[in-house]
């Protein structure tokens, strides 16, 4: 996966604040290369907190439209991704109030990476690491709404806590706080869930 | 059960995100502290989980029309905009003109008139008291600006 969203926009920092000025003054086309620039990260995202490709891909496409009608709120101290990333998680959040059955649609977001069986200590079999993959996914949707997006920035987008921090508008400290939290329910319920991790 | 003023260390011990102060710090902590060590061992089984699967990758073609899905889709809401305001403009114009009618025409009784023209009156109150509250909420929410 690319390196982190909030790096990308210290880097480009300058080329950023120009794009966004002609997006103020109309432009659609600097508006579709910010959107090139963002758009994995902001499908992975959605796709970590909702679950479902399909629903990843129209949250995050229109989390982009809400930022372009909106871009005149964006505070240029804050540069996009932070205040985009809002944008997105409450659209993402609103989605999964909606969708009172977490479980009604498929839930195809995980994958096992090819080379975690050599990584991992475990002979498990590929049924039993399917079998893994599904339980962990489970897990995951039964965490609320802050647990959950932690969990996701941390061990499937790789953010640093400085990153998260930036994204999240708090301290490294609540986010630190956040994820021990996140994880410690996640353990509960994967013990729950299979009698020990 | 974690001793709290360490799991701040814990967590950053377990994600590489402490310098080496902090490390060293939390090291010496684990050597006199079996609590904290067997949990530091039950978040790494639960971090070599998380690490044995990512998120699915879309297909190519996802990305090649990611921009051209957000154009056409920021297209089509400027033009449900503009239908919306034209549409709202003819429908009042195509009120008044029936209202002009209604009061013109003999053929319709005046009881039936005054019911109608009570009917249109009554909806328009009702309309423009939902929109002033509406307007009303919006301006005083003091909560809208809180992020969840």
């Amino acid at each position: 996966m690319s390196e982190g969203a909030v790096k990308k926009v210290q880097n480009t920092c300058i080329d950023e604040s120009v794009l966004i000025e002609r997006c103020l003054r109309g432009s659609k086309d600097a508006y579709g290369l910010i959107v090139n620039k963002y758009m994995k990260d902001a499908y992975f995202i959605a796709l970590g907190l909702v679950g479902n490709q399909e629903d990843a891909l129209d949250l995050s496409q229109e989390a982009f439209i809400r930022a372009y009608t909106n871009i005149r709120s964006l505070n240029a101290q804050w540069g996009f991704f932070p205040w985009f990333y809002q944008i997105l998680r409450n659209l993402c959040f609103s989605h999964l109030r909606r969708r009172k059955n977490r479980h009604s649609c498929s839930l195809d977001a995980l994958v096992e990476l090819p080379d975690s069986r050599q990584q991992s200590d475990c002979p498990c079999t590929s049924m039993e690491k399917q079998e893994l993959t599904e339980t962990l996914w489970q897990a995951i949707n039964k965490l609320d709404d802050k647990h959950r997006e932690v969990i996701v920035l941390r061990h499937f987008k790789n953010l640093s806590y400085e990153q998260m921090a930036k994204i999240l508008f708090c301290s490294v400290g609540t986010v630190t706080s956040r994820l021990y939290y996140a994880r410690m329910k996640l353990k509960e319920i994967l013990e729950r869930q299979k009698g020990g991790l | 059960m974690t001793c709290p003023e360490y799991k701040d260390l814990m967590m950053g011990y377990l994600d590489d995100e402490l310098d080496r102060q902090q490390k060293n710090q939390f090291e010496q902590h684990l050597k006199s502290c079996k609590d904290c060590s067997a949990e530091l061992q039950q978040f790494k089984k639960l971090k070599k989980i998380t690490d044995s699967v990512a998120l699915a990758e879309p297909e190519d073609v996802i990305w090649e029309n990611y921009w051209s899905g957000v154009y056409n889709r920021l297209e089509r809401g400027i033009g449900w905009i503009m239908m919306s305001i034209a549409g709202i403009a003819l429908l009042i114009y195509c009120g008044f003109k029936a209202i002009e009618h209604l009061i013109e025409d003999p053929s319709i009784s005046i009881a039936l008139k005054i019911t109608i023209l009570a009917f249109i009156v009554g909806l328009a109150i009702l309309f423009v008291s939902a929109l002033r509250e509406k307007l009303y909420f919006r301006k005083k929410d003091r909560y809208k600006n809180v992020r969840r």
